[in-house]
C-alpha cells in the first residue's frame, strides 16, 4: 500500500491522457485541432532534438535566469535596506504595491521606447515584474524576522549591523525563496508574451505563435508542454536550492 | 594609612567570603509605565550575590518586565540599576528566553549555537572551540551537538541555550520561564540541570516563574511582587541545603514556606 502511494501523482496525468485520447478516438472535436497525445509528444521529441523547439527552449531559459538574476541582484540587497526600518519601507510601500499591481506587459511599449526591439527589452521588463515580487518577499523576511531572536543576538552584545548580518538576514532567507519562485515564474511569464508579440524570431513564445499561425497543432501543444516543463522545473529548481541552503525552513 | 589598608582587606574579605554581603544588583526609584498602566513607580530592590532568586506574583503584575529592565531589553522610564555600582554595559550576563523555538538560531547547529555569543564577543575560534568543550564537560552534557536545533527536543533546545548564556561566563544569569513551555517530565529533569548548574557556577540567578513549587524549590530568596504597580511584598528565604531532591518537597520547611508564600499571593490576588 505504501509503495502504491508513491503512484498517486501519475493518476491525474493518466485520467488526463485518458480523456484526451478518447476525445480524440471519439473525433467530438476536429483532429486538426486536437491532435492525439502520441502525436504531440513526438513533435514534442522530435522538436527538442533535432527541430527548432530546442533552440527556442534555451533562448526562452536564458532570458528568463537572466532577467531573474539582474532582479535578485538589484531586489535582494535593496529589500534587506528596507526591511531592515519598518518606516523606510512604509514609506515607500504605495510604490511597491502600486507597481506590483500594474501589469509588467503594460509596460512593454515604455521599455521598448527606452530599449529597442530586442533582447534587452524583454529581459528588462521581466526583470522589472519579478524584481517587484523579490523586493516585497524579501523585504517582508526581513520586517517579520522573530523578534525573539533579535533580542536574543541583542541581549549576547550583537550590534545593529551584526543582528540585520547575522540573524535579519538568514531569518529572511524561507521568504526570499518565495519571493524567488514567485518571481522567476513572473519572469517566464512575461519572456513568453514578449517573445510572442515584441518583434521575436525565437523562444518558446514565438514558437507557439508561429505554429498556430501555420496551423500546426501538434507543434503548438508541444511548445505549450515545453514551457509548462520550463515553469515547472524551474520551480523546482530553486525548491532544491533551498532545502539544500535554507535546511531550517518550516522548522 | 595602615588602618585604612586593613579596612579595605576586610571589606575585599568579606565580600568573597560571604555571598550575601554586598549587593550584586541594586535597583534604585524603577519606574516603568506601559500605555495607561504604571507597571513599577520608584521601585527598589537588591539583589544578592550568588544567590538564586526566584520571582513570583500575579499574572502581568511585571515579573518579566523586572528581569527585562535588569537585562536591557526593556528601557526604564526612570530610575537605575547598578551592578557593583557599574552599568550593564560593563558587565557580562546570559539571558535565557522561555520560547527557545524563537531563541535559538535554526541555521546553526548547537554547538555552534552556544559559541555565538563569543564570536560576538570576539574570541577567536580557537579559545571558542575550548571554551564551548570546556562548558559541555563541566556540565556533563551527553546530547549530540552536531544537530541542529529543530532536530532536539525542547528540553535538549533549552539545555543548549541555558548553555549559550552561560559560556561568556556571566556574573548574572537571568532566565524568563525556562521551563514553562516544556512537559512536566521534561521540567523535572530541567530543574535537576539548573540546581547542578547553579551549584557548580554560583553565577547570581535571576529566575522568573509562574509555578509556586518550581519557585521555592530553585530558590535561596523568593521575591513575591504585587499586583502593579508592584512593590516587593516580601522576599522569603529558604535556606534547605542542595542539593535538593523531590524529597525535599515533602519536608516541612519546603510546605511551611510554599504554604506562606501562596497566602501572601492570594491576599495579593484578590487587593486587585
Amino acid at each position: 500500500m505504501k509503495r502504491l502511494q508513491i503512484l498517486l501523482p501519475f493518476i491525474g496525468v493518466a485520467v488526463l491522457l485518458a480523456i484526451w485520447s478518447l476525445t480524440v478516438w471519439s473525433q467530438v472535436v476536429d483532429p486538426v485541432l486536437l491532435p492525439s497525445p502520441v502525436t504531440t509528444f513526438r513533435a514534442m521529441w522530435i522538436g527538442m532534438t533535432s527541430g527548432k523547439l530546442g533552440a527556442d527552449f534555451l533562448k526562452t531559459v536564458q532570458r528568463t535566469i537572466y532577467s531573474t538574476a539582474i532582479a535578485s541582484v538589484i531586489a535582494i540587497p535593496l529589500g534587506v535596506l528596507l526591511g531592515s526600518s519598518e518606516k523606510l519601507y512604509r514609506s515607500v510601500e504605495f510604490l511597491i504595491d502600486f507597481f506590483r499591481s500594474t501589469p509588467a506587459s503594460a509596460m512593454f511599449p515604455l521599455f521598448l521606447v527606452l530599449f529597442g526591439v530586442g533582447d534587452r527589452t524583454k529581459i528588462a521588463v521581466a526583470a522589472f515584474g519579478a524584481a517587484l515580487v523579490i523586493l516585497f518577499n524579501v523585504a517582508y523576511g526581513v520586517m517579520n524576522a522573530r523578534k525573539t531572536r533579535i533580542l536574543a543576538a541583542r541581549v549576547m552584545g550583537a550590534s545593529r549591523i551584526r543582528v540585520l548580518w547575522d540573524v535579519m538576514l538568514l531569518e529572511s532567507l524561507p521568504q526570499t525563496f518565495v519571493g524567488l519562485r514567485n518571481g522567476v515564474s513572473l519572469a517566464l511569464v512575461i519572456v513568453v508574451v514578449a517573445e510572442m508579440f515584441i518583434g521575436s524570431t525565437d523562444g518558446l513564445g514565438q514558437r507557439v505563435f508561429e505554429a498556430q499561425q501555420l496551423f500546426d497543432m501538434p507543434d503548438m501543444y508541444a511548445a505549450i508542454f515545453a514551457a509548462g516543463a520550463l515553469g515547472y522545473g524551474l520551480n523546482l529548481f530553486f525548491l532544491a536550492i533551498e532545502r539544500r541552503f535554507v535546511h531550517w525552513s518550516g522548522k | 594609612m595602615a588602618g585604612a589598608q586593613s579596612v579595605a582587606k576586610i571589606e575585599l574579605t568579606s565580600a568573597i567570603g560571604a555571598p550575601s554581603a554586598a549587593p550584586h544588583v541594586t535597583l534604585r526609584g524603577v519606574t516603568k509605565r506601559f500605555a495607561d498602566a504604571s507597571i513599577y513607580d520608584h521601585f527598589d530592590f537588591d539583589i544578592p550575590r550568588g544567590r538564586l532568586i526566584s520571582v513570583f506574583g500575579p499574572n502581568g503584575c511585571g515579573k518579566s518586565t523586572l528581569i527585562n529592565m535588569i537585562a536591557g531589553l526593556t528601557p526604564l522610564d526612570g530610575g537605575e540599576i547598578l551592578f557593583d555600582g557599574q552599568p550593564l554595559s560593563q558587565i557580562k550576563f546570559g539571558y535565557v528566553f522561555q520560547n527557545y523555538r524563537e531563541a535559538m538560531f535554526p541555521w546553526l547547529r548547537a554547538i555552534d549555537n552556544i559559541a555565538y555569543p563569543l564570536k560576538v564577543m570576539g574570541v577567536a575560534k580557537v579559545e571558542r572551540t575550548a571554551r564551548v568543550e570546556k562548558i559541555v564537560s563541566n556540565l556533563n552534557v551527553k546530547i549530540d551537538l552536531s544537530l541542529y536545533p529543530y532536530q532536539m527536543s525542547g528540553g535538549q533546545q533549552q539545555l543548549v541555550s541555558i548553555m549559550r548564556a552561560l559560556v561568556v561566563e556571566p556574573e548574572i544569569l537571568f532566565l524568563d520561564e525556562p521551563f514553562s513551555a516544556l512537559d512536566y517530565e521534561m521540567t523535572l529533569f530541567m530543574r535537576e540541570q539548573l540546581q547542578r548548574i547553579f551549584m557548580e557556577t554560583a553565577t547570581t540567578t535571576v529566575l522568573v516563574s509562574h509555578d509556586l513549587e518550581e519557585a521555592v524549590y530553585l530558590a535561596d530568596r523568593i521575591l513575591l511582587l504585587s499586583r502593579h504597580p508592584a512593590r516587593a511584598v516580601e522576599f522569603v528565604h529558604y535556606d534547605a541545603p542542595r542539593p535538593r531532591t523531590p524529597k525535599t518537597m515533602s519536608e516541612a520547611d519546603f510546605v511551611g514556606t510554599k504554604a506562606n508564600c501562596l497566602e501572601v499571593f492570594q491576599r495579593e490576588v484578590r487587593k486587585g
